[in-house]
This record gives structure tokens, sequence and C-alpha cells, in this order.
């Protein structure tokens, strides 16, 4: 019979099946990172336990660092004891750290495929919802609470619902300007928050084809914000070219091996999804989210929506809440919006080929009066070969900030953090409420638009700044 | 974990769609790294102005809800991130069970390991618990028998897995269960997986 992909990587990982559609799944791969992980070694500790497989797991932290002054300890005596926390657990547990001074450290969606420590056909989980961003190499790949992280630790293993199969197709040829950013946002917006619930999401189509593989990372990524926990795209040869020589990646007969598996990694001809929705790339415009949910997004070109024409109360509800947060009237030009923050990074977009899309529309331009600009690097690695190529110096001259990887402004933990009121063009993925600071609005983008909004003051088309190149 | 079996509590009325975990728990609390004493924090933002004063006009605040163990919450309650603070600190706040059309995936396998019961109800029995609740009224949930009576002497089933029913009525530790149920089993799916895929190490 014809299987999907989900299928085929859920039946690699069964240990046992529990009944009712749950099954003990083998979990190959953790990354762990400082907000999620003291509580589940703590679990350890109290239980007297160690981890099955130590070299399964690495850690790295992300969350609460500080992306200013690297050289100082950090600041905040609580973020700096729960890196410490990290740290010694890391030692006491024998896990691989990589530490805020290692060149590696970074955001673990970003740290842990550049490291080849994410590969095709595993499962791979963090205590973090954007785990979903590893499905992009064709893993099984999901978010997990700080319980689940304990018992991945101890048991190697997750007793999971097995998931309905969704499919996203995405037809034809994304137009100039439009990026992988722009895909996923629209697929959430035509999802909804939670219309992906239950579901494992597989990407698919010549537009998904055609991404790299940071494309296809950010993605995934925010599978999440439609309430799927898991988002894949089929590996292929995009997919082995980026992982071989990666340092975790396998090595010679090994990679030979690996990589006649993986390419039994796709879903077959004639597999039935659950579902199945079409996106047509070839109509895609940009997209900027208006509201206080990932699924409230707009083309660039169009309209704050107005909830007095919306049939349905709930969603009219849902609307007006939302505008009354982020101070926008119905029926204003989403381009005529101010913005006075612009945040380029995060485990969405915080890679070389974002920073490489911001820099081309960034390239002899400045930031508008008034706007604080800042990129954080997804990972040291990322801001190497950043600098190399000299875009640290484009943002630089734009009058952009240019700091040190981490969440940063994603989830405004450390001291990146906006003041009530403040509103950001962002390449993050969320615009819940707060979620840059409190009383602080959220408008969600990709690096192209961002970088378009902080050189024009206002939210702005990239098409208009990229054609001029 | 504390086991869950029966719970006779007011319920307080909290019908927003997509409350998120950045709103049960905002970020920038998530620097403590204790899993106890949370209870604070739980919808910081929407109970407490910038000087830490209540507001009067959230559910938690009023009268006779202060004290409610059970949520009737909106749709997709618990969207967003998988942080576990989330449900930490509704458990810490008095909060044992969660009513709502529909959860996010993550915060609701959370709550099961907390010894909280999240139950998903259709439109409109959702409706009728949403009454019960802004009337003040109680409801009884009973895990051991599989439902849950309103005031008016009514009952709504509680689908759940019956692993995680098991777990909750028994305050069993998922972990120390998987070891001593599926120790062999494990042992013997990592000889083949070394097998099968060498280059897993």
């Amino acid at each position: 019979m014809p299987t999907t992909l989900y299928d085929k990587l859920w039946a690699a990982h069964v240990v046992a099946d529990e009944g009712n559609g749950v099954c003990l799944l083998y979990i190959d791969r953790q990354m762990l990172h400082e907000v999620s992980s003291p509580q589940a070694f703590e679990g350890l500790r109290a239980k007297g336990l160690r981890p099955r497989n130590p070299g399964y797991h690495l850690a790295v932290a992300d969350h609460s660092v500080p992306t200013r002054h690297r050289d100082r300890p950090i600041a905040d005596p609580q973020a700096r004891a729960q890196v410490a926390l990290l740290e010694s657990n890391a030692r006491e547990f024998g896990i691989e750290l990589l530490t805020l001074g290692d060149p590696r450290q970074g955001i673990v969606h970003v740290a842990g495929p550049e490291q080849g420590f994410t590969l095709p056909g595993l499962t791979l989980v963090c205590g973090d919802s954007h785990t979903a961003t590893h499905g992009a190499f064709g893993a099984l790949a999901f978010g997990i609470g700080s319980g689940e992280c304990e018992s991945v630790l101890a048991t190697q293993t997750l007793r999971m619902p097995k998931a309905k199969t969704l499919r996203v197709n995405v037809t034809g040829d994304l137009p100039p300007g439009v990026g992988a950013k722009d895909i996923i946002l629209a697929v959430v917006g035509k999802l909804g928050s939670n219309g992906a619930v239950g579901h494992a999401i597989e990407y698919a189509g010549p537009a998904i084809r055609a991404l790299s593989m940071e494309g296809r990372m950010t993605l995934c990524n925010m599978s999440i914000e439609a309430g799927s926990r898991t988002g894949l795209v089929a590996p292929d040869e995009t997919t082995f070219a980026w992982l071989k020589g990666r340092p975790k990646a396998p090595k010679g007969v090994d990679w030979d091996a690996a990589v006649a598996y993986w390419r039994t990694l796709t879903s077959d001809d004639g597999a039935v999804f659950d579902r199945e929705i079409t996106l047509d790339a070839t109509r895609l415009v940009p997209q900027v989210s208006w509201g206080t949910s990932p699924d409230q997004v707009a083309d660039v070109t169009g309209l704050v929506p107005d909830p007095a024409r919306l049939n349905d109360a709930e969603q009219a509800a849902k609307t007006a809440k939302a505008l009354a947060y982020m101070g926008l009237a119905p029926g204003q030009a989403l381009c005529d919006v101010a913005i006075d923050h612009v945040f380029i990074g995060s485990c969405t977009n915080g890679r070389i080929e974002d920073l490489r899309m911001a820099a081309r529309v960034l390239t002899g331009r400045k930031v508008a009066t008034g706007v604080t600009a800042l990129v954080v690097p997804g990972s040291g690695a990322v801001k190497a070969q950043a600098e190399q190529e000299g875009l640290d110096r484009v943002f630089l001259d734009a009058g952009f900030e240019w700091r040190e990887p981490g969440c940063s402004l994603c989830v405004a933990m450390n001291d990146d953090r906006l003041p009530p009121g403040a509103r950001c063009a962002s390449t993050s993925n969320r615009n819940f409420e707060g979620r840059q600071g409190q009383g602080a609005r959220t408008h969600l983008m990709g690096p192209a638009m961002a970088a378009a909004s902080a050189i024009a003051g206002h939210i702005a088309d990239p098409r208009d700044y990229l054609e001029a190149v | 974990m504390e086991p869950f079996i029966r719970l006779s509590a007011i319920a307080a009325p909290f019908n927003e769609a997509d409350i998120d975990t950045d709103i049960i728990y905002p970020a920038r609390f998530l620097t403590i790294t204790a899993k106890k004493g949370l209870g604070r924090y739980a919808f910081h933002d929407r109970r407490f102005d910038g000087q830490g004063r209540e507001l009067p006009d959230f559910v938690l605040n009023r009268e006779p809800w202060r004290k409610a163990a059970i949520l009737v919450a909106g749709a997709n309650f618990g969207c967003g991130s998988s942080r576990e603070q989330a449900p930490w600190a509704l458990l810490d706040q008095g909060i044992r069970c969660i009513i709502a059309p529909s959860f996010g995936d993550i915060f609701r396998g959370n709550c099961y390991r907390n010894g909280m019961l999240p139950v998903a109800v259709d439109e409109a029995t959702h409706a009728a618990l949403l009454a019960d609740a802004e009337a003040g009224l109680e409801l009884h949930v009973d895990l051991e028998a599989g439902f849950i009576t309103r005031p008016d002497g009514s009952t709504i089933p509680i689908a759940i897995d019956p692993q995680k029913r098991d777990a909750l009525l028994n305050g069993w530790d998922e972990v120390m269960t998987i070891l001593n149920q599926r120790g062999d089993a494990i042992a013997q799916y990592e000889t083949q997986r070394r097998q099968r895929f060498p280059w897993l190490g």
C-alpha cells in the first residue's frame, strides 16, 4: 500500500504499540536549552536516573542569552543562573554543550542543523514548539514540554498519539520578491491558528522543491502556528548537498548507506492524506500580519480588515480584539502603518540566506529616522559567514545594530525588549500580545519586507526595493 | 504527580479564543528555573497592571471565581509555545481542570503530566458549561466515573485516552511507567536500530 512520509518515519520508530492509536516512539535526538531543561534534569536527579544515551543530546543556551557584551558575565542574575545551570547539568549528565563562547553557539533550530545533528529520517525533539523546523530535512521533529524532555533523557522514548496527515501542495514558481516566509504566513492564514491541530503537515509541490534548505526550515518552523507540531519536507538532492561534510553528518560508507535510506523517505505516489490543501505560488504576494495571532495575515498591498464586515461573529470578535491591541483602524492600508522598530533574526529567519536577502534591500540605503533596527544572526556560524561576505557592513552602514546570536526579540526573554506601544516589523514567528515586550505590537513578515520597512519607516512592499537593485 | 480522581468546584468563565501560552505565562518570567510557586505569574498581564495591582475585570480577580479550580476556556486554549510553565502556573494558581472546545496540542499533553485534566467539548456543551460558570455554579468532574455533572444534573462524558486516564487516576509518573513496562522493548529496538541505521551511533 502506498504510504506517506509521515507514516514511514513513524513506523521506523515504533518501540511498542500502546493501543488506541498511541505508540511508544523511539527518539533519536534531542536538543536541550536553558528554559525547558532544568526541570527535566531535576526530575532525573529526584528519581536517581541518568540519561540512557548521553550522546543523543546536544545542549545550547539561546533563549535568555544577551545579544551584546558577550565578553562580560550576563547582567541579569536570573538569566546568568539559568545559563550556568544548563552548563552544570550538561557536565553532570555527560551531555555535549555548545557554550556561550563557542563559535557554534546559536538558536537550537539554527545551530543543530548546521552541525549535522539534524538528519533525514530521525525523530528529533526539543522543549520548544518551533522544533518542527528540523522537519525541513525529512526528520520527524516536534516540540515537547519539560516532562517529555525528562522522558527522552531517561528512556529515549515518548508515548505519542499518531497524528493525521495534511499535505500542503504549493504549485508553480514563486514570483520575484516572494519567499518561504510568505508561503508559510499564507498557509497559516488559510488553515487558521488551530486548523492543523492533531495533523502532521507535509509541504510538497514544485515551489517547495525549489526552496533552499534555509527556506524549507523557515517553512516548517511555523507549522505550530497552524496548530501542527510537525512539518515535513521530503529530503532530496538539495538536502543531501547541504548536509554533506557537516561535523555530525555520517561519513564515508555510512554516508552512502544513509543517503540510500534517505532516498526512500518520500510519500509514495497514490499515498492518501487525511487532508490536502493547495496554494498557487504564482499568485502569492508578500505577506504581513496585522493581528495578534499568526493566522491574522494579509497581502502587503491589502487593507486592515473591518470586523463589521465579517459574517462570522467569532471571527469578528477576534478581529476587533486584535485591532484594539494593535492600535489599527479597519480599512487602513497596511503599507501606511508606521513602524518604529525592526527585528531581523529568530529560528524562522535568522539564517544566512535571510541576511543576504535583507542586505540586498538595504545596500546603499539608510534606516528611516526614528526607527531602531537590529539584526541578530541565528548562530555564530551565520554571523561569521555574514561577516565574511561583508553583510555586517551593509547592515551597519544602513543604521542597523549587528548583534550576537540568540532568540532575542522573538521571545523577549533577555534584555532585548520593546517598550509598550512600540510597533515592530519583525521576521519572527509570533505576534502574540506582549510577545516582544508588554504592550508592544508585532507585524510578522519576511526579511526583505523587514528591511524595506526599516528604510521606509512604515510597512513596505519589498518588491518596490528589489526591482530597483 | 497528584492523582486526579474527582473534583467539585466552581468554574471560571474565560471564553476567549487563542489564549496562547505567552498570555498564560509571559516569557519574561521564563528565567525562573523552579517548577513550583509560579501561580502568581498565571495570566500575569491580564491579572495585574504595570504596578502589580489587580485588574478588577479579570475573572480570577472577581468573586466567586477567585478560588475557581476549573476553567471554562475558549477554543485553541494553550496554543503557541511548549513552555510547561503554563500548566505549572495554572496548577499553582489552583486550576486542575480546563474545559474548552479545543486545545493547543503540546499544552494539552503537558496538562496530563501534571495531574491536570483538559476536557474538549462540543460547541453546545461548551455554551452550557460557560453559562454554569458565569452563574458561579459548581461543576462535578468525576474522572473515575468518566463524566462531568452540571448543576442541573445532566452529564457530559469525558473523552480521554485510557492510558492517560489510568495515569491521572493513579498519579503515575510516565517516565517510571515506561522504564518499568517497556525497558526490554526499548533495548530490543536499540539492537535492531544499530543494524538498520548504523550511522546513528
